[in-house]
């Protein structure tokens, strides 16, 4: 297991280096705008105002010299300054972060806790109507863009029942919109897997011997619905990651997602970077845990292939 | 097959709609009347009209145009030329295959859509620079399908047959090898469909897409957002526009791959 680990981690070092190359490349394929950006609202600035102003960002040196601080500057937290509001943009990221993480938490939590039992009740009633409504709901939720299903929420519960706050203050309605999307998809997958399990030989010995529904399910069926949903897990964080985005505009919930969207419309480069490079690391760090979980779990896999 | 053809026949009639839109529409989308802004679908608008009086269904049929014939593009963009770089890496193999592949493992390490919105962001907006930036995250999956594909017929015996028979490589290639891997290819895009349709949209909804006064569904969504109680309409039609269309796709991708035989 530890040796499979180093394996994994060594083999995330060229990736880790192609994630910064690539999103520093990109955002400085962008042109160096950001300075007319910063000068827009003084009117005319002379030429020389400006590219001191460059000058003071490092925007006039070459581009290896520009990435090469750049990245530096990841590795110890000190990854530029926000051309907007002049502040460190690891620690705007890190002050944005909590907010995101419990909105993730909260949906992902409410999503296992629905999607699990819809999934087992569908697959137990197979082909009955209950197994029915609920493929045609899961169907719903899955052809359902979050941000149409943000705001039908927003209209329905907020604004004609008055059930709940609308912007920035309740988790809920944002965590639901997100839970919508990715419970749908849960829900099917767990029903499929359940089905396949019925199946096997060993629950029909189970039935045979006069062990009830229940036990069968609950002993052997839920194992194996655990390790789907950390796959699922895995696979699906990073749809979450950038459905944060969407839903975090639209509710006005203060995280990494709406920092980013607003950063994007300000042309605030250095924070854009930050959010691009630190999503993919957590992106990437949550695969390798849901992987070696996935391992621990699951025998058959456990040293097998480390491609 | 039988069984496929009215979900071919539901998006043959959202394609048809979407390449004449031009000719279906009852008003002109972008002919603006602020006296009758914000109007509530009626006999004569039958969806209503946004805040600049414009008629929203004539917007929808139109809007159809961009997000649908778009996406489409885009997705056949991807998938063909993710799939070709895929099965060539897979047919050759050596140094051109460990490059590519490394390069791909690099994009998959992205979340797709926060590089789509950075890509997006940096482009500078516009729906093409939003499908540019769909693109440049969307091709390794393909590339990763067709080329895991690819290396599964090369072990298989006809391959071997054919090598043995004399045949060129691209005789190779494209008589044996690629039309043996275009059954899951296919099913693996038109399952994407609606995905692409959801992010291209969702770009647009940010204001990362399509730019006013284009019509099109995300970026009318997003100009209704401030009116959702008042005019409500406005963003309930082109939603459910974007809802009815990938829900069209997604079961007709899931009967492709029932047809095909193959499970998720």
């Amino acid at each position: 297991m530890k040796k499979y680990f180093l394996a994994r981690l060594v083999q995330l070092v060229p990736i880790l280096f192609g994630i910064t190359f690539l999103t520093f490349g990109m955002m400085q394929f962008a042109g160096d705008d950001a300075v007319d950006k910063i000068f827009e609202q003084a009117g005319s600035v002379s030429e020389e105002v400006k590219s001191a102003k460059r000058a003071q960002l490092g925007l006039d040196q070459p581009f290896i010299v520009q990435y090469a601080n750049w990245l530096g500057g990841i590795l110890t937290g000190e990854a530029g300054k926000s051309f907007i509001s002049g502040k460190l943009v690891f620690e705007t990221f890190v002050d944005k972060l909590p907010a995101t993480i419990e909105l993730m938490l909260v949906s992902i939590l409410l999503t296992i806790f629905i999607a699990t039992p819809l999934g087992i009740l569908a697959a137990v009633n197979r082909n009955r109507p209950l197994d029915f409504f609920i493929r045609g709901l899961s169907f719903v939720g899955n052809s359902m863009p979050n941000f149409f299903c943000g705001l039908l929420l927003i209209y329905f519960l907020a604004l004609k029942l008055n059930l709940l706050p609308i912007i920035g203050q309740s988790v809920v309605l944002p965590a639901l919109t997100l839970t919508i999307a990715m419970g749908a998809k849960y829900t099917r997958q767990i029903r499929a897997v359940v089905l396949e399990e019925l199946d096997k030989p060993y629950v029909t010995g189970a039935r045979s011997r006069g062990v009830d529904e229940i036990t069968i399910l609950i002993k052997s069926v839920l194992r194996s619905t655990l390790v789907t949903i950390i796959t699922l897990l895995a696979l699906s964080i990073g749809s979450l990651l950038g459905g944060t985005a969407i839903v975090e505009t639209i509710f006005m919930w203060d995280g990494v997602g709406k920092m980013a969207v607003d950063a994007i419309l300000m042309r605030d480069y250095p924070l854009i970077q930050a959010y691009v490079v630190w999503m993919a690391i957590i992106y990437v760090a949550i695969n390798l845990a849901a992987d070696l979980l996935y391992h621990w779990l699951d025998p058959r896999v456990r040293y097998g292939d480390s491609s | 097959m039988k069984k496929l053809i009215p979900y071919f026949a539901a998006a043959g009639i959202l394609i048809f709609v979407a390449v004449f839109a031009n000719f279906l529409t009852p008003f002109d989308p972008y002919a603006q009347n602020l006296s009758d802004a914000l109007t509530p679908p009626n006999a004569q608008n039958l969806l209503g009209t946004d805040r600049y009086g414009r008629d929203v269904l004539s917007r929808v049929i139109v809007g159809s145009q961009t997000t649908l014939c778009a996406s489409l593009l885009l997705l056949a963009t991807i998938s063909i030329v993710g799939s070709l770089i895929g099965a060539l890496c897979g047919f050759h193999g050596g140094k051109l295959d460990g490059f590519l592949m490394r390069l791909s493992d690099i994009f998959l390490a992205f979340p797709q859509m926060v590089f789509a919105i950075a890509a997006a962001g940096a482009l500078g907006g516009g729906l093409l620079n939003a499908a540019a930036a769909l693109a440049i995250i969307g091709w390794p999956k393909y590339a990763r399908i067709s080329r895991g594909l690819v290396l599964s017929i090369r072990s298989m015996p006809y391959f071997d047959a054919a090598k043995m028979a004399g045949s060129s490589s691209t005789k190779i290639l494209f008589v044996h090898v690629l039309p043996n891997i275009a059954g899951t290819l296919l099913v693996t895009a038109a399952l994407d469909v609606g995905t692409i349709i959801m992010e291209l949209a969702g770009l647009s909804f940010l204001g990362l897409g399509a730019q006013p006064p284009t019509a099109e569904w995300g970026a009318m969504m997003n100009n209704g957002r401030s009116m959702l109680q008042t005019a409500p309409w406005v963003i309930f039609a082109p939603g459910t526009a974007i809802f009815i269309t990938v829900a069209t796709f997604n079961l007709l991708g899931d009967k492709l791959r029932d047809f095909f035989g193959r499970t998720e």
